[in-house]
């Protein structure tokens, strides 16, 4: 472990502002009463997980972008097949408090009159089973997506393209009721988790927790692989794919590899996401969802996986305040980000503040 | 207030070129005696006068009347105060009048028929033969003994070709109903390629037929009939499949050039083609009085505020990324969110409603089973005419032929005096114009709001990676492939089913041949 935070300042400072943020919040909230100035709000909370919960998937972003080269325009079909996993889970303990009260079946499918339960919602009942489906599901699609198009070479922007061709298609079919996943409304109207209920300030904590913890060993388990000879080798490729395959590596096996962690990742993070917002729908598969947070990474500074983790805060502090004060100016701003970043910025705020650093 | 109107109008009619015997007519209506009702109606039908018809239909539909206290003939529309009423004598609104008031012109079934048979023979004496086979037509399915004579004296005098074979299709479908064997079989032969959803259902009738004969003769002609209509239908979807491919190869040829021919991936090509649709709004507003033309000026306004936004973007942004095409992407996606958004402040975010011209409407009928509309028709031949200027001036212009040198090598085509970084921007331009163009076309096919551009982005790209990219041909034809397929698949799959699957295949395909179906040949191809 040591040796993975050893010339790493960035991730040395971004792990001990995360253990201190793990510990002081839940003090702060549970600890203070709600009078004192010291108090955080439950609210801060539940916001403060769901940055941490984007911040897990800017990670995942920044280990196929920065590290391969590979512009996944489709993070948000992983992220969101997570959470749907998650939610499917959480649909199944609503039990007989929904509005129609059915036992069996979630309120949707009573809504649609489908006379049982789907065969492939079997088994969600169960928390590990679900978990394992987290992982499972984003996991499979990459790799089923990523051999088919890493062996025949589909590279660059059209790789890009294809990827958001995928989300594109997900979205279109998750819209549909007949999917049997709530169509345009999609899951919703969760109770508890594990036997919490998801109103109260401990769970949210514990989530928020989990969520900090999540993210702690997702940085850590992608710096093992960026610094081991794969992530390596996956460098050279996003250099210069045809002299790494020319010197015997196959580049296909690397890519896929690291692609698929990359979305289970992605799967991780957007399971995290969904008891604390408390809504999952197709909007997630939605093309814009998944450039967005292309355009975290960028603005953190790409290459440096903690940067991601920065972006990821500061776009998402940046959207909930100004959707909050002025909305119609969130898209302005966003679209300028875009702009000026990619100009002006290539290595995003990292980058700024290191050659201010090699300056000083 | 009301019967003030109705007197004013009653003394107007003196106005108005009213002869002594339509008046009377009108009076004798009022009778009670069905008899005397008879009379009146062939003494209307003398007259020749061009109200008659219409005041025959309202009686037919119940809807004459006649006020009680002046006793004037009015033609009524359910309201709900009572009836709304108009002048039988000009057309004229009277407002409205409560039931009580009002005493309707009461008809028997013998005074229907010759209602029937009167109105049919108003319409088929018209000198302007569409009005006469208008006229026809709508008796299909609606025919009795009365129309049927009327219809066969009239077939003596009837010249135009088209309103007699239609009389004669008509005839047949009576035959069918004939209590002579002969007659119905030779009827059956007869309409056995007639597609007239009346032949069908007599025929459908006809098949279980006591008599044998008639009955295979029927089962046979139905047989004929529904695999004409079978394939009536594939032509049908195939036309949809193309107006839905002319719709993707308008959206995409503009990124055909910029992203096939300079390799620049241009994110906010969706919001150009928006730009073009809100331009068409727009102008549609300065000139309210001339939909029609302003269409046609929509076209090259479209494609100069798109191109120059495009040349703008090119200046300002994209000409500093040539070489980085993640970032352009990156960038350009910027871009077309502030688009979004600008159009969403400067118009609001509700759709806005473009108008159609009346040309546009209304649509091409070949026979019963198959008729094109217009507007999709229109845009068919719109796209074919905009993919032969940009071939023209791709292939025949200087300007196309330095673009293809630039984009071919660009180092070598500047030592040979190419001015290369004007060409790029003119290049985006004339990429965006044409998406600014397109705009023009989908205004009349979808709505026109800030989420248009999104809408079609992603499906641009798909029929470009497909087609192959830098090969304005292979764009034409995937678009019309992609379309076809499309709506090949909708009926048994449904449309957004239709739409993932066709997502897939692309998916799919692109693994086997990454550079599309018509991929680049020679040195063009490396890189």
């Amino acid at each position: 472990m040591m040796n993975l935070l050893k010339d790493n300042r960035g991730g040395q400072i971004f792990l001990a502002l995360l253990a201190v943020l793990t510990i002081f919040i839940p003090i702060l909230n549970l600890g203070m009463p709600e009078t004192s100035p010291f108090h955080v709000s439950t609210y801060t909370v539940t916001l403060l997980g769901k940055y941490l919960a984007f911040a897990l998937l800017a990670l995942s972003v920044d280990l196929v972008w920065g590290y391969m080269g590979i512009l996944s325009l489709g993070h948000g079909a992983f992220f969101a097949l997570g959470g749907y996993a998650m939610g499917m889970y959480l649909m199944l303990q609503i039990g007989d408090r929904g509005v129609y009260g059915n036992p069996d079946l979630p309120d949707f499918m009573v809504f649609l009159n489908w006379p049982e339960i789907p065969w492939f919602w079997n088994g969600f009942d169960n928390f590990w089973f679900a978990m394992i489906m987290v992982a499972l599901v984003p996991g499979l699609l990459a790799f089923i997506f990523g051999a088919l198009a890493f062996r025949s070479r589909v590279t660059g922007v059209y790789l890009s393209i294809m990827t958001q061709a995928l989300t594109y298609a997900l979205l279109l079919a998750f819209f549909r009721n007949e999917m049997g996943f709530g169509g345009n409304n999609g899951l919703t109207d969760f109770k508890d988790i594990l036997g919490f209920s998801l109103q109260a300030d401990s769970t949210r904590i514990g989530l928020f927790i989990a969520s900090a913890i999540a993210l702690a060993l997702g940085y850590l388990s992608c710096r093992t692989i960026v610094v081991s000879r794969l992530g390596r080798v996956a460098v050279a490729i996003r250099d210069t794919e045809d002299r790494v395959r020319f010197i015997g590596y196959r580049v296909d096996k690397v890519k896929l590899a690291i692609f698929t962690f990359s979305a289970v990742l992605a799967g991780i993070a957007g399971a995290l996401y969904v008891p604390q917002v408390g809504i999952i729908n197709p909007g997630e598969f939605s093309p814009l969802r998944s450039i967005e947070l292309v355009v975290w990474v960028a603005i953190g500074g790409r290459t440096t996986l903690y940067g991601a983790v920065l972006g990821a805060f500061i776009v998402n502090y940046s959207k909930t305040y100004l959707t909050g004060v002025a909305p119609e100016t969130w898209l302005f701003a966003l679209g300028a980000l875009f702009v000026l970043v990619t100009l002006y910025l290539p290595n995003g705020i990292v980058g700024l503040l290191k050659r201010k650093g090699e300056e000083a | 207030m009301i019967s003030l109107s109705l007197l004013f109008s009653s003394s107007s009619f003196a106005e108005t070129t009213n002869s002594e015997s339509f008046i009377q007519a009108l009076v004798q209506l009022q009778s009670k005696s069905y008899k005397d009702k008879g009379k009146a109606i062939e003494q209307l039908v003398t007259t020749k006068d061009e109200r008659v018809q219409s005041i025959l239909e309202a009686m037919l539909k119940a809807r004459l009347f006649y006020t009680k206290e002046d006793k004037v003939t009015v033609i009524g529309k359910k309201h709900p105060d009572g009836f709304s009423l108009k002048s039988v004598l000009n057309q004229k609104d009277l407002g409205v009048l409560s039931k009580s008031k009002l005493k309707k012109i009461k008809v028997n079934n013998k005074l229907r028929g010759i209602l029937r048979a009167k109105i049919a023979s108003l319409s088929l004496s018209s000198p302007n033969a569409n009005v006469r086979l208008k006229a026809v037509k709508q008796m299909f399915g609606k025919t009795d003994k009365a129309i049927i004579t009327a219809l066969k004296i009239h077939l003596e005098d009837e010249k135009d070709s088209d309103v007699k074979n239609k009389i004669e299709v008509l005839l047949r479908i009576n035959d069918l109903n004939s209590s002579d064997k002969v007659v119905q079989l030779s009827a059956i032969k007869a309409l056995r390629n007639d597609l007239n959803p009346e032949t069908r259902n007599k025929l459908e009738i006809l098949k279980d037929s006591p008599d044998a004969e008639i009955a295979s003769a029927s089962k046979g002609a139905l047989e004929n009939i529904k695999k004409k209509l079978g394939f009536y239908e594939n032509v049908n979807t195939a036309f949809f499949g193309l107006s839905l491919g002319s719709v993707l190869v308008l959206a995409a040829i503009g990124l055909a050039i910029t992203f096939g021919v300079m390799g620049v991936i241009n994110m906010a090509h969706g919001e150009l083609i928006m730009l073009g649709a809100y331009t068409t709004y727009v102008i549609q507003q300065i000139m309210p009085n001339h939909i029609g033309l302003s269409l046609l000026v929509a076209v090259p306004a479209a494609f100069i505020v798109s191109g120059s936004v495009g040349i703008l973007i090119e200046r300002l942004v994209i000409r500093h990324l040539y070489g980085r095409p993640l970032e352009t992407l990156l960038a350009t996606f910027g871009i077309s969110l502030i688009l979004q958004q600008a159009v969403r402040s400067i118009f609001s975010p509700l759709n806005r409603a473009v108008e159609t011209p009346a040309w546009m409407a209304g649509s091409l009928e070949i026979n019963p089973a198959l008729a094109l509309t217009y507007n999709r028709l229109y845009i068919l031949l719109f796209c074919l005419a905009v993919f032969a200027f940009l071939f023209l001036i791709i292939k025949k212009t200087s300007l196309g032929l330095s673009v293809q040198a630039v984009s071919q090598n660009r180092s070598m085509a500047r030592a040979m005096g190419i001015r290369a970084s004007r060409v790029d921007a003119l290049t985006f331009g004339l990429g965006s114009g044409i998406a600014g163009i397109a705009g023009v076309a989908l205004s009349q096919l979808t709505n026109v709001g800030p989420n248009l551009g999104q809408d079609y982005i992603i499906d641009s790209f798909m029929v470009v990676v497909f087609g192959g990219v830098g090969n304005l041909w292979g764009t034409l034809i995937s678009g019309f492939t992609l379309g076809i397929a499309n709506k090949f698949m909708e009926p048994w799959a449904g449309a957004v089913l239709a739409k993932i699957l066709v997502l897939v295949f692309i998916i799919l395909f692109i693994q086997k041949r990454p550079r599309g179906l018509f991929p680049q040949k020679g040195r063009a191809a490396e890189s």
